[in-house]
């Protein structure tokens, strides 16, 4: 390491090898991210259609919103924007993901919280918790739809069976239960992936504060408000928006477990029935676009107002 | 499905052995992707068994959702992709107006089997001169009804929708009292997709609501006639059919029926025979009979349906799929559909053959009902048809499902559908 290397500084050498390393992976997220990402846009920005993918004409922002004044002097718009089934979705999805991420946090803690303790097997409780996240969105969704099968299913044999209900619901498909039985599922599925990021944060926290707290006679419950809380805050606002991001784009589960009607659609489902369905892909398109907006300024004003450390500066 | 693949597994691995030794390079390996319903799979393979001995080429059916919806938004996206992997299509009558330039036009090559089908039919699958798929079957509902339970508590198989309702509830009740706890009136396909615009379909025009859209495109569904319809149906659904009726398609409808768990089920011929297996806990107790009217002075209504069968433009083994289509639309494949799948023929003279009147007396019984079929309003919306479609059934699904009274959404819908049309269809 005696060369010059065109007089350049060690930092400076070291940052130009880091980007040689780090361009595949740049031009893999380009390719598999960016570019989608930027063709979607585009798209929406046109009239293109499934049957003719190339052949879309630029239109602006009519997809979006437009105006048409009619002979008799009406004002009419049209758009995404004035779409009510769009503005339906959006606030199915927005409820969805608000009441699972906040379900799946709280159960997340607890079981992190209980895998954290030391007790015999727990290599295989930890293993174990894990299945729920390992089946396939797909069949796990078609297992809940026969488990919550209003005629054949165990869940209301159950019930039944306990007096808890005097007759079968009809979970999926009744408008009332049709997003209860959605975030029973994802719940279910997704609080081990909240439980295991959560637990890599609760094994951060040194032993000797716990044993410091013990030793001065704090309450268990204070010790947690206290101490384990602030500890484990930046791991658990990571997992909070990883969650997040992924609820606000479900499709899978509503689309297999749910008829497709309107108590239970969300953005995805919507967008992509306009694309594929109604052979409306620059108007599924700019429902994408929007799509990708809504989650873009969810996390910003996470990050912003959470002070969220993403970049790991604090951590040195 | 272990067997299946082995199986298909083998026959690749034979043909690319006959090809590396130089045979001639004949024997192609087709896929021939349709929905699964009942025992599609195992059929087909028996059924297409003389065209593969015949011609040497072999088919893999490629198995798809049950639901006719997440089949075209599975096909369409492959033949945008313009991909060649699969060879055939099984497609739907309603289709062919939206998916016309991806196939292969079969005018010329049925030049002597088009004829002998029910023209109306030829007719759907023809789009500005070109003959976009072949008909394999054609399908128009029934009512299914216990000939049992009908006896046992003397009743008369009903012809009105409200006499289904009375007997329906009165036969439920009286089945509950003596401890049969999971019987229901009445088994339909409530679903929000295709189904359910089928279903409403009839319901609308048997009350005289008209078809949605009339032939010559206007938006026709905003009227009492049809408003009573839905209310009519809104007024089953809690009563004589589970509240779950709402997400059923056609197996659901079919697992409760069979199950002895239902009095009436409206469902497809393909029921019928299923209904006789050898598993069934209905087998032998049924008949069937065309759907109730809406009373006095309206007729009843059937909703056309039926299957066909297309070529993809995309093919690189267009000679050999075009052989299969031509033998499954012909009377040898169309015979045996009709004997073990109680498919009905689009085949004219097949409606007379005394084989078929033995093993499945529904399918001549069938042939009125079929030929007086309601079409759905593909023809004249065209490409905007799923759209159309899809309005239809989230109107009455929510009306079903108590989301706004029937006229509230039957108005909003004209306004929608007023929206999609524009200046024309």
């Amino acid at each position: 390491m005696t060369d010059k290397s065109d007089g350049l500084s060690l930092s400076q050498q070291r940052q130009r090898a880091a980007f040689w390393f780090l361009a595949p992976m740049l031009a893999a997220l380009f390719f598999v991210a960016a570019w989608p990402l930027i063709r979607t846009i585009w798209f929406s920005l046109t009239d293109t259609t499934l049957s003719d993918l190339y052949g879309g004409e630029w239109i602006g922002f009519d997809n979006y919103l437009s105006l048409r004044i009619l002979e008799s002097g009406r004002w009419i718009w049209r758009g995404t924007l004035v779409d009510p089934a769009w503005w339906n979705a959006v606030w199915n999805t927005v409820r969805f993901a608000f009441v699972s991420v906040f379900f799946e946090t709280i159960l997340g803690l607890i079981v992190a919280l209980v895998l954290n303790a030391e007790f015999k097997g727990r290599g295989f409780v930890r293993a174990a918790i894990l299945i729920p996240w390992a089946i396939p969105t797909i069949v796990s969704a078609k297992m809940w739809a026969w488990m919550l099968n209003d005629q054949f299913g165990i869940i209301n044999d159950i019930l039944l069976g306990l007096g808890l209900i005097d007759q079968k619901i009809a979970w999926t498909a009744s408008v009332d239960t049709a997003m209860t039985a959605v975030l029973i599922v994802d719940i279910w599925k997704t609080t081990p992936f909240m439980a295991l990021l959560i637990l890599a944060g609760l094994q951060m926290v040194p032993r000797d504060i716990y044993e410091a707290a013990r030793l001065d006679g704090v309450n268990p419950v204070k010790v947690f408000f206290k101490v384990t809380l602030p500890l484990i805050r930046p791991a658990l606002a990571v997992a909070i928006i990883f969650r997040m991001l992924d609820a606000l784009r479900i499709f899978d589960l509503v689309y297999v477990l749910t008829p497709n009607s309107a108590a239970a659609k969300t953005m995805s489902v919507i967008s992509r029935e306009n694309m594929i369905d109604f052979d409306k892909f620059a108007y599924g398109a700019a429902q994408s676009t929007l799509l990708f907006a809504i989650i873009a300024v969810f996390v910003s004003l996470y990050i912003w107002l959470g002070k969220v450390d993403l970049s790991g500066e604090s951590q040195k | 499905m272990m067997k299946m693949t082995g199986r298909a597994l083998r026959s690749a691995a034979l043909g690319a052995l006959m090809a590396g030794l130089g045979a001639p390079a004949m024997a192609e390996e087709l896929f021939y992707v349709s929905g699964a319903v009942g025992n599609a799979v195992e059929n087909f393979k028996t059924l297409v068994k003389p065209w593969e001995e015949a011609t040497g080429h072999t088919v893999t059916m490629v198995p798809m959702p049950a639901s006719t919806t997440d089949q075209f938004g599975q096909y369409r996206l492959w033949l945008a992709a313009g991909a060649s992997d699969i060879d055939l299509y099984q497609t739907d009558v309603i289709w062919a107006p939206q998916l016309a330039d991806h196939f292969v036009d079969l005018t010329e090559v049925a030049k002597d089997l088009a004829p002998t089908h029910f023209p109306s039919i030829i007719e759907s699958q023809t789009v500005n001169g070109k003959l976009v798929a072949l008909p394999i079957f054609t399908d128009a509902p029934a009512l299914y009804y216990r000939k049992d339970l009908l006896e046992k508590h003397g009743k008369a198989v009903p012809t009105t929708w409200a006499e289904m309702q009375e007997t329906a509830q009165f036969i439920q009740d009286a089945e509950r009292a003596a401890g049969d706890a999971d019987i229901w009136g009445f088994v339909w396909q409530g679903n929000a997709y295709e189904g359910l615009t089928c279903n409403a379909l009839e319901w609308v025009k048997s009350f005289g609501g008209g078809q949605i859209v009339e032939a010559d495109g206007t938006i026709s569904v905003n009227n009492e006639n049809a408003v009573a319809a839905l209310e009519t149906a809104k007024g089953w659904v809690g009563t004589i059919s589970p509240e779950g009726v709402l997400a059923y398609q056609e197996e659901e409808a079919r697992g409760l029926w069979q199950t002895g768990n239902a009095v009436f089920m409206r469902n497809w011929p393909y029921a019928y025979g299923l209904g006789n297996g050898e598993d069934s806990a209905v087998k032998g107790l049924f008949g069937v009979t065309p759907l109730p009217s809406g009373g006095e002075g309206s007729g009843s209504a059937a909703t056309l349906g039926g299957w066909n069968v297309a070529v993809s433009k995309y093919s690189t083994k267009q000679e050999a799929a075009i052989s299969l289509a031509l033998y499954l639309a012909g009377p040898e494949a169309q015979k045996q559909r009709a004997l073990t799948e109680s498919n009905l023929p689009t085949i004219v003279s097949l409606y007379d053959d005394a084989e078929i009147a033995a093993a499945q007396p529904i399918i001549p019984q069938w042939k009125e009902v079929f030929l007086n079929a309601v079409p759905r309003p593909s023809a004249p919306t065209l490409g905007k048809y799923n759209e159309v479609s899809a309005r239809f059934w989230s109107a009455v699904h929510s009306t079903l499902s108590g989301n706004g009274s029937a006229a509230e959404n039957l108005e909003l819908l004209e306004v929608e559908l007023t929206d999609i049309k524009g200046s024309g269809w």
